[in-house]
């Protein structure tokens, strides 16, 4: 699905953030991708959706080569890899029903309103599929991302400390939801720095935990 | 940022998103942009304003410089300079000259009033003119195609001394001159507008494009191509230069219409309106104006897009 070899990224004034990192993803599992603040996380999560390029090595997605592709190929990209940001990303101006209904609207696609409806019911937002983005909570906020991550189904969906400002509940409940999907069948890469929540989750599902530690990708040891 | 990667944004692609709306989310995907848009409807219908009236001058100076060539070109005069005892022998003689002359018509001796109501403008009415020296003048029409005035120079210097034929070229080709230029004034002010139009729309979107650097970027990172998002911003700043000219223009030819009637006075300035199927020209500035807030909009979209992965 996902493969990186000896990728790496480093800014332009030639300091290098991630090195030599080899990585791949197969469908249907769950990783989980840990490391402290400011390790790479979301740098790495970026280059898997072609939003930077990695700078050395090579990554492929899809049996392509992110490096070669045009902007209309970026765009098919993102539709197949939804994506959890950490700050949600949403139009402010669009209620949260079309905010999640927005992927199918840019790809040309109908809505199926019974769809909708129930995609909300499943991440808990039936009651708020009017109200506008700033007057969500952040737990709702991060559902809202959520089930705009999976409404064109893609294969794999990326996210990024999506439990960041959630309380424990809150985010367990995000990650029942994370889990649920991947038990349908889709491949997830979260990635968290918060080991207690990777502890919990790793009783539901059968997770590969990868490590950022000085720029490189490692697998994480017996500790997790 | 290849230039190439573009391609999407071809013209074809942007004006089937005009046409064809996304099931409702296509415009909705830019947040209303409130000021911006009033600004733009206004200085396009202000705009399509002045088009309408730069139009009107060049289309009358057009028809002015036809009516100047054509009514100046339709006659000839030959003066007759003699010494009072012999200018009525002399005049008579350039007469029979000139009613034997091919693809002329009847030529006329113009009388002692018709010269005194011509030269009244420049001496006044109590100006006794028969105490001057002034020439005898004959008003010739041009007849036929055969009518050669070079010829008839030629013979006048030999026949008749003291008879020289004006053609009005000396002052007829000033008047057609200026006329023609202005005619350059009216087409120049409309590119001028057009251009200005360009110009102001291309500014209203880039600073919508702007201020929407976030939608924009949202809308890439869910997998939006390039032309969805630059037909959004194309599709409401066409409209809107479509709907504030086209208003612009009523209200431009209703001006013109209420202008008083050509034949009312007789004068240039008040012979400024459309005429005939003329009245139909100023309906192309909506459409003129729509395609300038096309081609603007989308090359600020263009230049914004390529900022935004």
């Amino acid at each position: 699905m996902i493969e990186m070899q000896e990728a790496g990224f480093g800014y332009q004034d030639g300091a290098e953030l991630l090195s030599g990192m080899t990585l791949s993803l197969q469908p249907g599992m769950f990783h989980f991708l840990t490391g402290p603040s400011g390790s790479g996380k979301t740098t790495l999560l970026r280059l898997l959706y072609a939003d930077l390029l990695p700078t050395s090595g090579r990554i492929t997605a899809f049996g392509q080569d992110l490096r070669g592709l045009g902007r209309d190929e970026i765009a098919a990209l993102r539709r197949r890899v939804g994506v959890v940001h950490q700050d949600t990303q949403f139009l402010d101006h669009l209620p949260v029903a079309e905010n999640v209904a927005l992927p199918l609207a840019v790809s040309g696609q109908g809505v199926d309103m019974t769809a909708l409806r129930d995609l909300l019911g499943w991440v808990q937002l039936g009651q708020q599929a009017r109200a506008l983005p700033p007057s969500l909570s952040g737990g709702e906020r991060q559902r809202a991302a959520l089930a705009r991550a999976v409404i064109l189904s893609p294969d794999l969906v990326l996210a990024d400390e999506p439990t960041g400002n959630l309380d424990w509940d809150m985010s367990m409940r995000l990650m029942q939801l994370l889990i649920e999907l991947n038990k349908s069948g889709k491949t997830v890469l979260v990635a968290t720095h918060d080991l207690n929540l990777i502890r919990a989750a790793k009783a539901q599902v059968a997770a590969r935990v990868l490590r950022i530690a000085g720029g490189k990708l490692q697998l994480a040891g017996a500790d997790l | 940022m290849r230039r190439t990667e573009f391609r999407a944004l071809r013209l074809r692609a942007l004006w089937r998103g005009l046409l064809h709306s996304e099931g409702g989310s296509g415009d909705r995907i830019v947040p209303p942009t409130g000021i911006t848009a009033q600004l733009t409807l206004f200085s396009a219908g202000a705009m399509a304003f002045l088009a309408v009236f730069a139009l009107a001058l060049a289309l009358a100076s057009g028809r002015l410089a036809e009516r100047w060539s054509s009514e100046l070109g339709q006659s000839v005069t030959v003066r007759v300079s003699a010494p009072a005892a012999e200018q009525e022998a002399r005049a008579q003689a350039v007469l029979q000259i000139l009613q034997a002359t091919p693809g002329a018509g009847r030529p006329r001796l113009l009388s002692e009033d018709e010269v005194t109501e011509l030269l009244m403008p420049w001496f006044g009415p109590d100006m006794p003119v028969a105490a001057l020296p002034v020439p005898a003048l004959i008003d010739l029409p041009i007849a036929g195609d055969d009518f050669d005035a070079e010829g008839l120079r030629l013979r006048l210097e030999a026949e008749a001394p003291g008879a020289i034929l004006d053609d009005h070229t000396q002052w007829r080709r000033p008047l057609v001159s200026a006329a023609s230029r202005l005619r350059v004034l009216g087409a120049v002010s409309l590119l001028l507008i057009a251009g200005a139009s360009g110009a102001m729309i291309a500014l209203a979107a880039k600073a919508a494009l702007a201020a929407n650097g976030q939608v924009i970027r949202v809308l890439r990172l869910i997998g939006a191509r390039d032309i969805t998002i630059a037909t959004a911003f194309v599709r409401r700043f066409t409209r809107r230069a479509a709907i504030g000219a086209a208003a612009g223009t009523l209200l431009g030819m209703g001006a013109v219409a209420l202008l008083p009637d050509m034949s009312a006075a007789g004068g240039f300035l008040t012979g400024l309106g459309f005429q005939g199927w003329g009245w139909l020209l100023p309906l192309l500035i909506p459409v003129i104006s729509a395609a300038v807030g096309f081609l603007a909009t989308r090359w600020a979209a263009l230049t914004m897009l390529g900022a935004v992965r």
